[in-house]
């Protein structure tokens, strides 16, 4: 195999933290202010004015300015897919197939940034992941401890499931249903505190949004900021180790 | 630019399609069928495809092939189970399955090619231009390696593939345009060979697909085969007769199982009947029957339903439409347990034989840039990822995920100096390696350095076509690196262009098979009309004509079995001659008009 793969590398380039959240830009940044093709002026416009040949999306770019959106937890979902419509209709390689190899490429790349950004902003989840990574600069915390008052839980819950998994496939018994009825009430359980968790992340989006009226240069501002993305990360994390026990435990118990 | 044509390629039957103004059309052959069979048969004379070499199959089944489509992107392993359906020889080379009919050996790209190409032909005739461009299309749950040979075999047979697209996606597409419908679709496709199921959002000329499932492994060809094995084993009980050592009865039993399917879909009760060496074995099949024996089949196909309703995060009661594609729809338990499901009753207005060529037709006339207002937005439908330490996958692009789409993955070394990792490619669901899909594999080369200090960034991109396409660039020194992918289950560059000479060749020896093919189709229209006239002109010229007249019908007929077309040509003409006299009095009698240069097969049809 010898294979070593850097762990954090896999998250999207992301732009240092700029506070435009309130600001709704109809310009993207590109890539150069100089088209690449007849070397005009490009003035945050996707087709250069002089030829009209694509330009590619600024790697600067982040995608909630790519989808002319404030830096909110809670989104207008419909305008969020209006764009994503729109700017498919100007990106997408489809309308690019009887135009040369450059184009072919940016539009094949600005495309595909497209689509991981309309994937992330679309999931309030993967969007509230990807906002606290842009403004913290975070690492993706994936726990790998459970969190602290779940765990006498989890570790009963784990030898159960290898309890599970060593009797099934001897067929049924009285030992192994009783096993499966326990595990599905735990998964409940589980499941319960995963809304709970939810709710209070709910919260908290909202909180951060309102914070945005705030003046963003205050140390105060900075600070409640701070502690916020701190709390929803630490959610976040916990909320991802509940997730994957009842995905494992629905997977094996049914 | 040319026009771009739209191909259906199935397991079972394949059709072309073109658009114009009016909306796309399927393209017929001169018969008037729309549909190809995708079966080649390999004669002394050459190849011969589609139509006439479903007659072949019974008359050498050893050196007929059908429903290649099974063998696309695939190795031995893969379909071990199914071999004993098939009656022609297979192995494989450097993972790839490969043909064997007579003393040649073919490739599951090539033999595609063989029926891409007669499609690209059939348009050229009907179309009166060259035919270079094509959209192809395959079942939705097709895997990178089953696309790429799919685009292979375009090339194999002269056609640039613009667009792979999503059977079901295309489907959709020619709907979306006939009915202006919006909403949530479902498309339930059962094919010869295949299964999917794609759920879309349609709004304001986007067709945006939620989520796709399928069985590449389920399709129409079982349903024939649980009806084979009984009649097999019937005849086996009645006769004594065991045909499973006989591939040309087995064909024969073949076709008359999957006529019996096709008749109980209108009708409640059919009779088989198979002529045997001794005697004949008859059974009759109600519709109940078959359904007891197909239930399975068709359950089956709810749970990919099921798993696609769930990645859209959607319930069956809120899709709106719910849209039936291939023929083997038409099977009414497939209604009721579609129906079932969706709680909504299904429709198919548009003959669901034909809709995904026609679809296909719809998104060649986009990419020529003719059609701008409407756009597929499709997924890819299997998960992405590479092999990790302790033979575990590590996703990097799930299924689901709109194409195109990439990801991208940073590597370093462990060892002071080492110059390369291997990175094994994989697509599936499954976290081992081994219950994955091998997909390629590649050397990345790294500068020698102390551990950990290189860092390469490979990137992985899905296209529009759902085709895996990767880069890497050495993050120190920014420069991009070649990276040569060596597919798990795919053609070399260098085979395809191989096979690209190849078919050169063989087109001269095909030309051989199609001429036969055409004069004896003539010479068949030629007995049909002459009896046809013979009848009407009883009056009009004596016996001693209508002798010499008989005379002549007869040898054309013994003549067009032979293997020479030019023997059938020379025969042709002199029948030519022969009734020329026969056609003018014809004329004479009903028109009053002397059309000396015409020949009788125009006049009287």
């Amino acid at each position: 195999m010898g294979l070593f793969p850097v762990p954090e590398s896999s998250e999207p380039e992301i732009m240092e933290p700029q506070y435009q959240a309130t600001t709704k830009s109809r310009e993207l940044p590109m890539a150069r202010s100089m088209c690449w093709h007849c070397q005009s002026e490009v003035t945050g416009e996707y087709l250069c004015g002089q030829c009209v040949k694509v330009q590619p999306l600024s790697k600067d770019l982040d995608y909630f300015s790519c989808f002319q959106l404030p830096r909110l937890l809670n989104i207008d979902e419909q305008q969020l897919e209006q764009t994503f419509y729109e700017l498919s209709r100007t990106f997408h390689p489809d309308f690019y197939s009887t135009k040369d190899e450059s184009e072919k490429a940016i539009s094949l790349g600005n495309s595909a940034f497209l689509n991981t950004g309309y994937r992330i902003l679309k999931d309030p989840i993967q969007r509230a992941e990807y906002l606290i990574r842009l403004e913290a600069g975070a690492v993706k915390d994936i726990r790998s401890n459970p969190p602290a008052d779940l765990f006498e839980e989890v570790l009963e819950l784990q030898e159960d499931l290898e309890t599970f998994r060593q009797l099934a496939p001897n067929g049924t018994s009285s030992e192994l249903e009783a096993l499966r009825t326990k595990l599905q009430d735990e998964r409940e359980g589980l499941e319960k505190r995963q809304a709970e968790m939810e709710k209070s992340l709910q919260h908290k989006f909202r909180e951060w949004d309102q914070l945005q009226g705030d003046p963003p240069d205050l140390s105060q501002t900075r600070e409640k900021k701070n502690t916020l993305l701190r709390g929803m990360q630490e959610i976040l994390s916990n909320r991802t180790y509940v997730r994957n026990m009842v995905d494992d435990l629905l997977e094996t118990t049914g | 630019m040319g026009r771009i044509v739209g191909i259906d390629l199935g397991t079972t039957n394949s059709l072309v399609a073109f658009m114009d103004q009016e909306g796309p059309h399927v393209i017929p052959g001169p018969d008037g069928q729309t549909k190809v069979p995708s079966i080649v048969g390999l004669t002394d004379n050459g190849l011969i495809v589609g139509e006439p070499a479903k007659a072949h199959l019974i008359r050498d089944p050893s050196r007929t092939i059908y429903s290649v489509k099974r063998f696309m992107g695939k190795g031995l392993d893969d379909v071990k189970d199914e071999l004993k359906y098939f009656s022609y020889q297979l192995h494989e080379k450097n993972g790839v399955i490969r043909i064997e009919i007579g003393d040649k050996t073919y490739s599951p790209p090539q033999v595609s090619a063989m029926i891409l190409k007669e499609l690209k032909r059939r348009a050229e005739e009907f179309l009166k231009e060259d035919v270079s461009k094509a959209v192809i299309t395959v079942p939705a749950y097709f895997n990178d390696s089953q696309r790429q040979a799919t685009k292979d075999a375009g090339l194999i047979a002269g056609l640039e593939v613009l667009r792979i697209i999503n059977e079901p996606t295309a489907a959709s597409l020619a709907y979306g345009l006939q009915k202006k419908t919006q909403g949530l679709i479902a498309i339930y496709d059962l094919g010869g060979g295949t299964f999917d199921i794609s759920i879309l959002k349609l709004k304001d000329g986007i067709f945006e697909v939620l989520a796709t499932n399928g069985d590449t492994h389920l399709g129409g060809d079982d349903f024939d085969q649980r009806l084979v094995d009984v009649m097999v084993d019937g005849i086996l009980k009645t006769q004594g007769l065991d045909i499973g050592k006989s591939p040309d009865l087995m064909q024969t039993v073949r076709l008359e199982a999957e006529r019996v399917k096709v008749r109980l879909s209108d009708e409640t009760h059919t009779k088989a009947v198979i002529e045997l060496p001794d005697g004949k074995y008859e059974k009759t099949w109600t519709r109940e029957d078959m359904e007891a024996l197909t239930m399975d089949l068709v359950e089956r196909t709810l749970a990919p339903c099921r798993s696609a309703l769930k990645d859209a995060g959607l319930h069956a009661n809120q899709i709106d439409e719910v849209v039936l594609v291939g023929g083997n729809t038409r099977m009414p338990l497939v209604w009721r347990k579609v129906e079932e499901l969706f709680d909504k009753k299904p429709h198919s207005e548009l003959n669901p034989d034909e809709v995904v060529a026609l679809g296909a037709a719809v998104q060649a006339d986009i990419l020529g840039g003719h059609t701008t207002d409407l756009l597929l937005l499709d997924v890819t439908p299997l998960s992405l990822g590479i092999e990790t330490m302790g033979g575990v996958m590590s996703a990097l692009i799930r299924r689901n995920t709109t194409i195109p789409t990439s990801a991208k993955e940073m590597f370093t070394t462990y060892v002071d100096g080492q110059t390369s990792v291997d990175i094994h490619i994989l697509q599936g669901e499954r976290e081992l390696v081994k219950d994955n899909r091998s997909l390629a594999r590649f050397q990345l080369k790294l500068p020698p350095l102390p551990a950990g200090v290189p860092r390469v960034e490979v990137n992985f991109l899905i296209d529009a076509n759902g085709i895996l396409h990767v880069t890497a660039r050495d993050i120190r020194t920014g420069e991009a690196q070649s990276v040569q992918v060596k597919p798990s289950h795919g053609l070399t560059d260098d085979e395809v262009e191989g096979m690209i000479r190849d078919s050169f060749q063989f087109a001269t020896e095909d030309i051989k098979a199609r001429q036969i093919i055409e004069a004896r189709n003539e010479a068949n229209a030629i007995i049909v009309a002459t009896e046809k006239a013979l009848v009407r002109a009883t009056n009009l010229i004596n016996d001693k004509e209508t002798e010499s007249i008989r005379r002549i019908l007869q040898q054309l007929g013994e003549v067009k079995e032979g293997e020479d077309h030019r023997v059938i040509r020379a025969k042709i003409a002199e029948a030519e001659k022969t009734t020329h006299h026969l056609a003018e009095v014809l004329m004479d009698a009903t028109l009053k008009e002397a059309l000396e240069s015409k020949k009788l097969s125009d006049i009287i049809k």
